[in-house]
């Protein structure tokens, strides 16, 4: 049995922490001013990665697309989750991707990483990555489109919304709990066969029941503790022509999606002003209805309301495309 | 428990050779040792870090007659992980203000190789380290806030431990070093929760100290350190005493009394100890600005009644404050170095368990060594058994009390004079104090009033609230999973506990403990409420009320950082 490889994806986003994010009079983001960290979604994704390192051991490898200033966030997850070796996809080429030409960078990269990464580690040479984790939406653009078109790409089953995962490496299956959306919360069982694509859910939660388990996982905070500090020693950086990919299909000229307009972020409910409406005011509800009514309407026919309408509805609105550094996995 | 896993669980469990439950002295001294001889040793502690549920008054003795020391098994342990070594020692006696002091330097040397003043969270998180480091070299290591709640047993008989955290764990030796409300003694039917007249309970401020103080104040060289002792009439009438120690930067000062005496005379901990930070005698030494920098408080059992003469059970043993094994030898409390013997005598004894093929017989050896070692003898001496029956009973101490007070008596005092102190200082005799008021209250107060000198020094310390208290110290509570519960919440049944536990009072809202009124048509009755949110783990509401009493989770609940 070959050793388990992981890759986990990850995106640097704003950091939109009260305090340390910072907005223009016209409600714009002001990215200069506001500092960059890992997309707080990808930490489950991390988290995911890192309890099947545990488990099975193995090696665990994070991959972004981004400018160079993404490295930190690497670092971080190299920090936070003890990752063994760090890949960042960058070049001006790359810039102002949307999800689309994201994925496709992305899966390009995956495939070249597990095409020159497998020597000496017991797995076939050209031997895809068995897992691939990627964190629910990111904190910006917050579409979810790059984790499963990365997937599309390189012809993977997808397991989305898991909230715990069992790997069975013998039998070269994954068993993943995973969050249903509907009227109520159901939680389904689903079983894939290895090599898997999975997005990990807030929700997800790592488990580690044994002491070796813990012990192990005490024994990688030391050992990355140090190699954190050196991260750069671990760092691969790729540009499109190491990845052998045509910049007509890559960075904004590769992206499709079209941002028609942008809407500033809705106050908080409590800063919006609020009429009470007793039941009993015939006018105030009549009022109150028509008021309604056309969101209403909006809801049934798809879309209504909302001003920013992209052809297909691919991406929603964010003002990624305004700045040099492009769109990641993780989302 | 309350969950008790099936037969079935056991058999497929995950499977060290040793588990050891604690990483307090005991339980690192175990490890290390079980480590040296090469035993895979898995060692298991509830809190965030050592030590950050651990507290004592904090002197830790090397006894010249032990076989273990906790300098040996640890190098460097002086340096790195305690604070001062304590080369004066004195005891005041107080009766209002005046004070007589007597030195006993010479009881606390004698069989002293060395001891110095520690403080639990630097301690123990650095024997942690160590014990990790050793443990993991032969297939083991330490884990922290994992919380075993229980036995594993197969067929009756014990086989291992269960957590909060993890699935079932196999051992062939399981070592109870968690402390002194070890929930795996009481599992075992070895402890039970129930005297308080076995028990004393202390509580204790950290203070800190501006940089030189100590050196001026105490009159030592930063390598020099003292420990005082109070008794007299500054707690009223309850049996106990209070200390003061020198660390590194701060001082300990705390108070001990007797659990059964503090029900009795219904006394707030917090303000007995108030009551000797806010002493003239103290003045000297406290200065002006007084900070305090973590209020504790911890129950200490009293192994002249309750330390086991066998600790263990199957594959069990108990070390440490789970065994009973805290020594008060008259004024001076020796805990932490028995712990440290113990827990090297059991796995010694395993390791010889092993030797010879059979590791069941690991307990009964343990045992032996504890007797043979002479342990046992300094813990539990017989002749304190036979001297009990004699002093402790009331009509005894009210004859000794009479005795002290009568004319006679203060002649006797006024004559022995400077041969009191000598005699004070009688290891012999220390051992064999009874537990009445004699040698806590009258015996001390008659000699202040006779021989003493009157204190002119004004104390201004002004010690923070209980609120103020439980508001600096840090907790991570479990939110909706209280660790105890009020089985019976009469007055009569848990009342106790409204004063004696040491983060709650009468009429204070904000503590673990109120008593409360409800009136029902037209009836009134007192009951007593519990909050476990201020909760020190200290136990104390264990034995004086009616409760059923766990412990946090794996990393909640207090978290001290002096300790």
């Amino acid at each position: 049995m070959a050793p388990i490889h992981t890759v986990v994806l990850t995106k640097g986003v704003p950091d939109f922490r009260e305090g340390q994010v910072s907005f223009d009079e016209n409600g714009h983001l002001e990215r200069g001013k506001t500092p960059t960290v890992m997309n707080p979604n990808d930490k489950f994704a991390l988290r995911a990665a890192l309890q099947t390192r545990v488990r099975h051991g193995g090696r665990v490898s994070v991959m972004s697309m981004g400018p160079p200033g993404y490295k930190d966030v690497l670092r971080e997850a190299m920090a936070d989750v003890y990752a063994d070796d760090l890949y960042l996809l960058s070049d001006r080429e790359m810039a102002a991707a949307d999800t689309w030409a994201t994925s496709i960078t992305l899966a390009t990269g995956i495939e070249k990483m597990a095409a020159g990464t497998n020597e000496g580690d017991g797995r076939d040479e050209d031997a895809m990555p068995d897992l691939v984790f990627a964190g629910f939406k990111t904190a910006d653009g917050e579409t979810g489109h790059t984790g499963p078109q990365t997937c599309w790409c390189l012809d993977m089953p997808v397991v989305t919304h898991v909230v715990s995962l069992d790997i069975d490496p013998e039998a070269r299956t994954l068993r993943a709990k995973r969050l249903v959306e509907g009227d109520i919360e159901e939680i389904e069982t689903v079983e894939a066969e290895l090599p898997c694509f999975v997005v990990a859910d807030p929700e997800f939660v790592p488990s580690y029941r044994t002491a070796s388990h813990r012990l192990e996982l005490k024994d990688l905070r030391e050992r990355t503790a140090r190699r954190a500090e050196a991260f750069e020693d671990h760092l691969t950086v790729w540009d499109h022509s190491d990845l052998n990919l045509d910049p007509d299909y890559i960075g904004l000229d590769g992206s499709p999606t079209i941002v028609s307009s942008v809407d500033p972020i809705p106050k908080q409910p409590a800063e919006r002003e609020a009429t009470v409406v007793a039941p009993d005011d015939a006018d105030g509800m009549t009022e109150l209805v028509d008021e309604m009514l056309p969101f209403a309407a909006g809801a049934s026919g798809g879309g209504g309301g909302a001003e920013a309408v992209a052809d297909g509805g691919r991406t929603g609105g964010s003002d990624d495309r305004d700045t040099s550094d492009g769109e990641t996995g993780g989302e | 428990m309350s969950s008790s896993p099936s037969d079935a669980d056991a058999a497929d469990a995950e499977h060290y050779e040793a588990v050891v439950v604690g990483a307090g002295p005991g339980g690192a001294a175990a490890a290390a040792a079980l480590a040296s001889y090469g035993v895979e040793t898995l060692v298991l502690e509830r809190g965030v870090d050592a030590g950050s549920k651990n507290v004592s008054g904090g002197l830790i003795y090397a006894e010249e007659s032990a076989p273990y020391t906790i300098d040996r098994l640890f190098e460097g342990f002086r340096e790195e992980a305690a604070e001062r070594p304590v080369t004066d020692y004195h005891l005041h006696n107080v009766a209002g203000d005046r004070v007589k002091s007597f030195d006993i330097t010479d009881l606390h040397e004698h069989d002293t190789e060395w001891c110095d003043a520690v403080l639990r969270r630097k301690m123990d998180s650095w024997l942690a380290e160590r014990v990790h480091e050793l443990t993991r070299e032969t297939g083991g290591g330490l884990l922290t806030e994992v919380r075993v709640n229980g036995l594993l047993r197969e067929q009756g008989e014990i086989v291992g431990v269960t957590c909060d955290e993890l699935d079932p764990i196999r051992a062939d030796l399981v070592v109870a070093a968690d402390g002194v409300n070890s929930e795996l003694a009481r599992d075992a039917g070895l402890m039970d929760w129930a005297e308080p007249e076995e028990w004393f309970q202390g509580v204790k401020a950290v203070v800190d100290m501006p940089e030189g103080a100590i050196e001026e104040r105490f009159g030592v060289d930063d390598d020099e350190g003292v420990a005082h002792l109070f008794s007299g009439d500054l707690f009223d009438d309850v049996r106990g005493g209070g200390f003061l120690y020198t660390n590194r930067d701060t001082l300990s000062i705390g108070t001990v009394f007797h659990l059964d005496s503090l029900v009795a005379e219904q006394a707030e901990p917090h303000e007995l100890l108030d009551a000797l930070l806010t002493h003239p005698l103290l003045a000297q030494w406290l200065g002006d600005e007084y900070e305090e920098l973590e209020y504790s408080a911890k129950l200490v059992p009293d192994s002249k009644k309750v330390a086991l003469r066998e600790p263990h059970r199957d594959r069990l043993v108990l070390v440490g404050d789970a065994a009973g094994q805290m020594q008060a030898q008259g004024p001076i409390i020796k805990g932490m170095n028995h712990a440290v013997t113990a827990g090297a005598l059991a796995a010694e004894a395993y390791a010889e368990a092993k030797a010879r093929g059979d590791t069941r017989t690991a307990g009964t050896l343990y045992a032996e060594k504890l007797r043979s070692e002479g342990v046992m003898d300094k813990l539990r001496p017989r002749r304190y058994e036979a001297a009990r029956v004699v002093g402790e009973n009331d009509r005894a101490s009210g004859l000794t009390d009479r005795l002290v007070d009568s004319r006679v008596g203060r002649g006797a005092l006024r004559a022995l004079g400077g041969r009191l102190e000598r005699l004070y200082g009688s290891p012999y005799l220390s051992m064999m104090v009874p537990d009445t008021r004699t040698p806590y209250v009258t015996l001390p107060t008659a000699i202040a009033e006779e021989l003493g000198e009157p204190i002119t020094d004004v104390n201004t310390v002004e010690p923070p609230s209980l609120e103020e208290r439980i508001g600096d110290l840090t907790y991570d509570t479990d939110i909706g999973h209280p660790h105890i519960r009020l089985r019976d919440a009469s007055y009569e049944a848990s009342g106790a506990a409204v004063s004696a536990c040491p983060v709650s009072a009468e009429g204070f809202g904000g503590g673990c403990y109120r008593t409360e009124t409800v009136r029902t048509n037209g009836s009134e009755e007192t009951v007593v409420s519990l909050d476990t949110q201020p909760c020190v783990e200290c136990g104390t509401c264990a034995i004086v009320a009616d409760t059923a009493w766990e412990h946090p989770r794996g990393g909640k609940g207090v978290e001290f950082r002096q300790g």
